[in-house]
């Protein structure tokens, strides 16, 4: 599905990625974790075009989409979320989900149709799944934290993604707002047969949900794997999991 | 092709024009790189430094001495209003969107002028040269009057004075330190509310005295403050929005685009100049000696 | 009080406006050609400002552009106005084709210089270019379009005709803008106009949801350009002249005040704003002729109190009313 290339990102002589290789599966859910400054979101950025990568590849679905925009990306079935939360806010929580369709359904042309009515059920059927429909019609920007993530993954399913990368999406929740978001998107990459790839602090909710599990330090991959072989591998306990997950 | 002393004279009536644009443009470019508000009041300020020298003059006279007076006592009335407007106004547009503090310096514009012709009314106004430096000189058989020869030297001698300050000095360090991050600013213990209120301070002063020391050599009439401020632009634009020897370029560029424009083609020297503001966006859009904002 | 949100207030507004030169005087006719025109003007600011969230500080360039299209065309190869009018739109949306492909690749501060740039290359143009523009002194005396046959007409059916030249002017400049009007409302409520909305609230999600985000701010670079053009077309001809000053930078500073006036946010803001500005400035000068003194005092306590423009004001007040009658 999804394939980086010994992909390195310097920045005015830091070297934020330094040839990273990573491979996700169809419909599997994939996990980056490492350190603060590790190069997580530098990483999640150059697969999502909003960063072009000194050297290497990102190959997705068999075609070479490294450095092409955003928009193009988003075309060819990449959704993704961000760790600072990233909505349009004063729009309603309805027009956030409705713009992700008419843009994604290429009907951001048309300069005469009332939009009002189009794409309303599909918008209400999000809406319905991430539990949003009772405040539709509020104004996005007031939502609480946790409201506005729940947006977020509500405008990324309406871009209808094969892939969805999701930055710290429980970043500044509470655990128990943590615990219903995470059964939130597990349930909806189930059922969309979504693939996931995402990165977390929260290291429960990394080895409970993913698959699979991609440790970053300074840059580099130091493992990769599924859980618990990174669990018991030595280097990411030295540098990363100390003896708490040991 | 013209003749060589014409070509010259060109040259120098250039680089005066050129010297009068740094002392303006470099207060404009100023507050853009420590305030990031870009000052259409500026040029307003600049006419309110030409017409309190002329009142000056009135009032004292034309003694010896006076003009000098008069210059400064203008550029330091100027200084007091920008501090008036910053501290009282301005002040509180700071955290507000881009549009609101453009517009605010415009209102600016519009209520200024018009205390002016309140003040002085519409007609032409003029301040002769100061005593002293009334006649001319002739140089390669052009005619250089000794007022525009001092401030050909004035000029620079003003551009190495601020770049002393801005290098040497505790808040000059200040001051290119809030053009480059204003967040760790605060953080180091800077009252940034002060050096704001000293940075907008300083440049209405260089505006001011701007538009006194121009009185000698144009007219003064309503209208010279919107026209200014584009000239102005134009400079820092080019030049690069925020840099000292960006401001000194630009003006260099500026007033021998448009001295030589005149000599060749009369008809497109103002297009001329802001085709190269445009050109210069496009292609840098920080300007030649600028840095891009963050 | 939602029975208010019902009545068709376009509809009602543009038909009460056809009464103008019957029940009022020819200074109100004028008063009311002026400011359907510049209605027209502000709101296809708006479409920049308040919808794409894009800050233009050379939006007269087009309206002048338009007025010398129109001008030129009517007066020196007597074009109908039929062909002349469409032609100020046509030809203003093709610069603004060009130099929007240019701005829209900077972003706030820089796109605001380079819009202010490229206005002042048109000014200049028109300001030096004798031969086409008239240079400095404009170019005085447009033709009114031909009402004859209104006159043709008004034989046969009664009540139509026995207005003057310029009322006749008035009511084909109220049909043509609310024309235009209503394309721009439509545009706004279009599926294009709530991308328009995306960029403007955050570029960066906009590109996430598959916006061209450039792409789309040209378009309404271009759409916008082209109806300040029709603007600009109506005004040279109600002017009675073209000047270099159509397209001077001040200019763009009062449609943005007036836009801002009226409030940004809503379709009908800036129009608010255009009818207040000028009838404010009507009585105004009748009184003193320091009118850019008051202006720029109004625009300080706008800005500081009401920066919502009227229309912001008025939203505040009803949705105070309604907490009211709740509690």
């Amino acid at each position: 599905m999804l394939e980086v290339r010994d992909v390195a990102k310097s920045f005015g002589g830091f070297q934020a990625v330094g040839g990273v290789n990573l491979t996700v599966a169809p419909g599997s859910i994939s996990a980056i974790i490492g350190p603060n400054g590790a190069g997580k979101t530098t990483l999640f950025n150059l697969i999502t075009g909003h960063l072009r990568p000194d050297t290497g590849r990102v190959v997705f679905k068999g075609r070479d989409v490294t450095g092409i925009a955003p928009h193009d990306l988003c075309r060819l079935g990449m959704g993704r979320s961000f760790q600072r939360t990233n909505i349009f806010p004063r729009l309603t929580v309805f027009e956030n989900v409705q713009a992700a369709y008419v843009s994604h359904r290429g009907r951001g042309w048309n300069l005469f149709a009332p939009v009002a009515r189009i794409y309303r059920a599909e918008t209400e059927a999000i809406l319905h799944a991430v539990g949003l429909l009772d405040r539709a019609g509020e104004e996005s920007g007031f939502l609480s934290h946790g409201g506005q993530k729940q947006l977020e993954l509500g405008i990324a399913l309406a871009l209808e993604p094969e892939i969805l990368l999701l930055d710290e999406p429980t970043a500044g929740m509470s655990a128990a707002e943590t615990r219903e978001s995470i059964a939130l998107i597990e349930r909806l990459a189930h059922e969309r047969r979504l693939t996931l790839l995402f990165t977390e602090h929260d290291m429960e909710v990394v080895f409970s949900i993913s698959q699979r599990i991609t440790v970053l330090h300074q840059g580099r991959v130091i493992a990769d794997g599924v859980p618990d072989e990174v669990r018991r591998d030595p280097q990411v306990r030295r540098v990363y999991l100390g003896d708490k997950h040991a | 092709m013209p003749d060589p002393s014409f070509v010259f004279a060109q040259c120098l009536s250039g680089l005066t024009a050129a010297m009068f644009l740094f002392l303006i443009a470099s207060g404009l470019s100023l507050i853009f790189g420590v305030l990031r508000v870009l000052n259409f009041a500026h040029g307003t300020f600049y006419m309110l430094g030409a017409y309190t020298t002329f009142q000056i003059v009135q009032w004292l006279g034309t003694g010896p001495g006076t003009f000098w007076l008069a210059a400064l006592g203008a550029a330091a009335a100027v200084a007091l209003l920008g501090a008036v407007v910053e501290r009282f106004l301005f002040r509180h547009l700071y955290g507000k969107e881009e549009l609101y503090q453009l517009l605010f310096t415009y209102a600016l514009v519009l209520v200024l002028s018009d205390v002016a012709k309140i003040f002085w009314g519409t007609q032409q106004k003029s301040v002769s040269r100061p005593a002293g430096l009334t006649g001319s000189f002739s140089l390669f058989g052009a005619t250089i009057p000794y007022y525009n020869l001092f401030i050909l030297l004035l000029g620079p001698a003003i551009a190495l004075a601020f770049w002393f300050v801005l290098q040497r000095t505790r808040t000059g360090r200040f001051i290119r330190a809030a053009a480059l991050d204003r967040e760790t600013l605060g953080a180091l213990g800077v009252n940034v509310n002060a050096l704001y209120t000293g940075v907008f301070v300083l440049a209405s002063f260089l505006g001011g005295l701007g538009g006194a020391l121009v009185t000698p050599v144009r007219t003064i009439v309503p209208g010279m403050d919107t026209e200014i401020i584009v000239e102005a632009f134009v400079v820092v634009v080019i030049g690069g929005l925020g840099s000292f020897w960006g401001t000194f370029l630009g003006s260099l560029i500026y007033g021998q685009v448009l001295s030589f424009g005149i000599l060749f083609f009369p008809r497109f020297s103002i297009f001329s100049v802001f085709a190269l503001m445009a050109a210069v966006l496009v292609i840098r859009p920080w300007g030649l000696l600028g840095r891009p904002l963050k | 009080m939602t029975f208010l949100r019902r009545i068709p207030w376009g509809w009602l507004i543009f038909i009460a406006a056809f009464f103008v030169p019957a029940l009022g005087s020819r200074y109100y006719t004028f008063l009311a050609n002026d400011v359907v025109i510049w209605a027209l003007f502000a709101t296809s600011l708006n479409l920049l400002v308040g919808y794409t969230g894009l800050v233009s500080f050379g939006h007269a360039a087009y309206f002048g552009i338009g007025a010398y299209t129109t001008g030129i065309l009517m007066k020196k190869a007597g074009v109908t106005f039929l062909l002349a009018f469409p032609a100020a739109g046509v030809v203003a949306a093709l610069f603004a084709a060009v130099f929007g492909f240019f701005c829209v690749r900077l972003t706030r501060i820089y796109f605001a210089m380079l819009t202010l740039a490229c206005a002042q290359i048109v000014w200049a143009i028109c300001f030096k270019w004798n031969e086409v523009t008239g240079g400095e002194q404009g170019m005085p005396e447009i033709p009114y379009p031909s009402f004859d046959w209104v006159e043709s007409v008004a034989a046969w059916v009664p009540g139509v005709g026995g207005y003057r030249t310029s009322e006749y002017f008035y009511f084909l400049s109220l049909v043509l803008v609310a024309a235009a009007l209503w394309m721009l409302r439509r545009i706004t409520r279009s599926p294009f106009g709530r991308m328009l909305t995306t960029i403007r609230e955050n570029p960066e999600r906009a590109e996430f949801i598959g916006v061209n985000v450039r792409r789309y701010e040209l378009a309404a670079f271009v759409l916008a350009g082209a109806f300040a053009g029709l603007a600009g077309g109506l005004f040279g001809i109600f002017n009675r002249g073209v000047f270099p000053d159509f397209a001077y930078w001040t200019k763009s500073s009062e449609v943005l005040i007036m836009t801002l006036l009226g409030g940004m946010g809503t379709f009908a803001g800036p129009s608010v704003g255009a009818l207040v500005l000028l009838w404010l400035n009507q009585q105004i000068v009748s009184y003193t002729q320091y009118w850019p003194l008051i202006l720029g005092s109004i625009l300080v306590l706008l800005l500081f109190v009401f920066p919502g423009g009227i229309a912001g004001a008025v939203e505040g007040l009803w949705r105070w009313t309604r907490r009211r009658a709740h509690a």
